[in-house]
């Protein structure tokens, strides 16, 4: 009896959590979705409505800064996987003379991140003319060092023999990383690329400090401006703009909800 | 003999230049700012046509007597003191219940996980909503209750904990997925004997499931608290880092003392001290951790 009354106890601690997790979204998709009168007034008969959308996107460019955005991502991301496949492969398979130290260097990124060097890279940045372009706010992720041990693990996997045999055949060195590497390192691809993705696409300090036009502005930035700028409260429209934000990423990761959080823990877990 | 010493030179070439690429990357955005922002902490704020002189530990003199600085790093320090034990608890927690036969654990754990994948920027906007006096969704539920309204991100008494509480919201689910592919590696058969045996839950979680996910604890913790000292994103969202720098946390005053008062010298001995923050962590993982979180 008292089995089942611990049982049922758990249960309900368990559905409290959740609902008070899950409350955020969902209120914003009920203020996004009803009148503004009806944003603190919780009313189940209330209209629904689309307008609150409407009137956050002609009320900021979002449309450019999704497409600032969807460009960065992107950007980064190509950027990423030529250039940690690059020094992953040379670390995993050529013992090249003063490879461990240069890994064990590589990885003082995992700690010292991009954004606590703020000030120093902002000059850098400054000095090569790159503040307000996207490229200045990719640039400093482009090498990662996350990316490099990811894919150094994942090739060290793969059997030597199959490298061999496609030399033996007269594979130059990128065509055995075209033809051998990457298909087996597939999966390893598509974890560091979503995680990557959602990691970019929720930056924001950086951006914040890098831009400051319309041109250039992610959406995470628009939206603080956004909703710094609007004096007047409107929480339907700032629950809009947020939600719409938002929603890319979201959808994404609700169709491959399976394979988002085997990315998280394949690239968590190093 | 030499035909072989030229593959091995050309081997090392080849392999530098793999990296070359990526090296000079790194040093560009890492170590050379790294080692420049601990030699600027030296240096005083160049202005106008004065340049920067060298002024030795001043800045570290202006830091100590600095009410600020030390209100961010106590302020950090509880941040991270309180966020990530509890974080860690409410992720193991579900976990634990995602992973039993719970009613409706597929909605569970999304509502769970989806924090993670919403932008900060967008989530802290909600949030604020919850958090208005009068209006908002907490002062509402309060009202049934009968409490007054209160100025939760307007008082310095709620405003840090109200931030902490965004962070936790945020984090633990994220944690939960870790907890949950450790639970799922523990073998069934060590819960059958339990079982067998008589033990009682506690007994069960106590003896087998806490010490075969402690590696992860360990994991989720340094990550937890290399998170808790870079955490700005909320505290520029939300406060402000007011009122009067009750949220201010370390890299929000970073922030603040490069790119709104650009006090270049100050800012780097700052950063010097994060850095040194985040250096003890990693080494501290580096000797708790080691090769213990080697799964596969």
């Amino acid at each position: 009896m008292s089995v089942r009354l611990r049982e049922l106890a758990a249960m309900i601690a368990a559905w409290l959590f959740g609902l008070i997790w899950g409350l955020p979204l969902l209120y914003a998709i009920w203020a996004a979705f009803h009148p503004s009168a009806f944003a603190t007034n919780f009313d189940l008969f209330a209209p629904l409505t689309l307008h609150n959308f409407g009137r956050a996107w002609e009320a900021a460019p979002f449309a450019r800064y999704f497409l600032n955005t969807v460009l960065l991502v992107l950007g980064i991301m190509a950027g990423q996987f030529v250039i940690c496949t690059l020094a992953a492969f040379g670390l995993a398979r050529w013992k090249f003379f003063g490879g461990e130290i240069l890994f064990a260097l590589i990885l003082i990124q995992l700690m010292v991140t991009p954004d606590v060097l703020i000030l120093e890279n902002y000059r850098t940045l400054h000095e090569l003319g790159l503040i307000d372009t996207l490229t200045g706010v990719g640039l400093p992720y482009v090498a990662s060092a996350f990316g490099i041990f990811l894919l150094r693990q994942a090739f060290k996997s793969i059997p030597k023999e199959l490298d061999d045999a496609a030399r033996m055949e007269g594979a130059s060195t990128l065509q055995t990383i075209l033809k051998v590497y990457l298909p087996l390192a597939r999966p390893i691809y598509i974890a560091y690329g979503l995680v990557s993705v959602s990691y970019h696409w929720n930056n924001f300090l950086w951006p914040l400090i890098v831009t400051n036009s319309v041109d250039t502005r992610p959406v995470t930035v628009g939206l603080q401006v956004f909703a710094s700028v609007d004096q007047g409260v409107d929480w339907s429209v700032i629950c809009a703009a947020a939600l719409m934000t938002s929603a890319p990423l979201m959808i994404v990761f609700l169709v491959f909800q399976r394979a988002f959080i085997q990315s998280f823990l394949r690239a968590g877990i190093r | 003999m030499t035909a072989p010493r030229n593959a091995r030179f050309s081997m090392h070439v080849q392999g530098w230049l793999l990296a070359l690429p990526a090296i000079v990357l790194l040093a560009t955005f890492t170590h050379v700012p790294a080692v420049s922002t601990v030699v600027d902490s030296f240096f005083s704020t160049p202005h106008g046509r004065q340049p920067a002189a060298f002024i030795g530990l001043d800045q570290y003199r202006t830091m100590l007597a600095d009410p600020i600085f030390w209100r961010a790093v106590e302020n950090n320090l509880l941040y991270a003191l309180i966020t990530v034990p509890v974080s860690i608890g409410l992720a193991l927690a579900m976990a634990l219940w995602v992973n039993g036969r719970i009613r409706g654990r597929a909605a569970l754990r999304l509502a769970f996980f989806t924090p993670t994948i919403l932008p900060m920027v967008a989530a802290a906007n909600i949030w604020l909503f919850f958090y208005t006096p009068d209006y908002g969704l907490l002062d509402q539920i309060g009202r049934l209750f009968g409490v007054d309204s209160t100025n939760w991100l307007g008082s310095p008494a709620t405003a840090l904990p109200a931030l902490m509480a965004v962070t936790i919201w945020k984090e633990a689910g994220f944690f939960m997925i870790f907890f949950l592919a450790a639970l799922q590696q523990v073998p069934p058969d060590l819960y059958e004997a339990a079982r067998m045996e008589n033990a009682g839950r506690w007994q069960i979680f106590r003896r087998i499931t806490w010490p075969l996910v402690m590696p992860t604890t360990l994991f989720v913790a340094i990550n937890a608290l290399i998170n808790a000292f870079r955490i700005v994103d909320q505290v520029i969202a939300m406060t402000g880092g007011g009122p009067n720098n009750a949220t201010t946390l370390l890299l929000f005053y970073i922030y603040q003392v490069a790119f709104s008062f650009w006090d270049i010298g100050y800012a780097a001995a700052l950063s010097t001290v994060l850095l040194f923050v985040l250096g003890t962590i990693a080494l501290a993982q580096f000797f708790l951790l080691d090769r213990r979180i080697h799964y596969r």
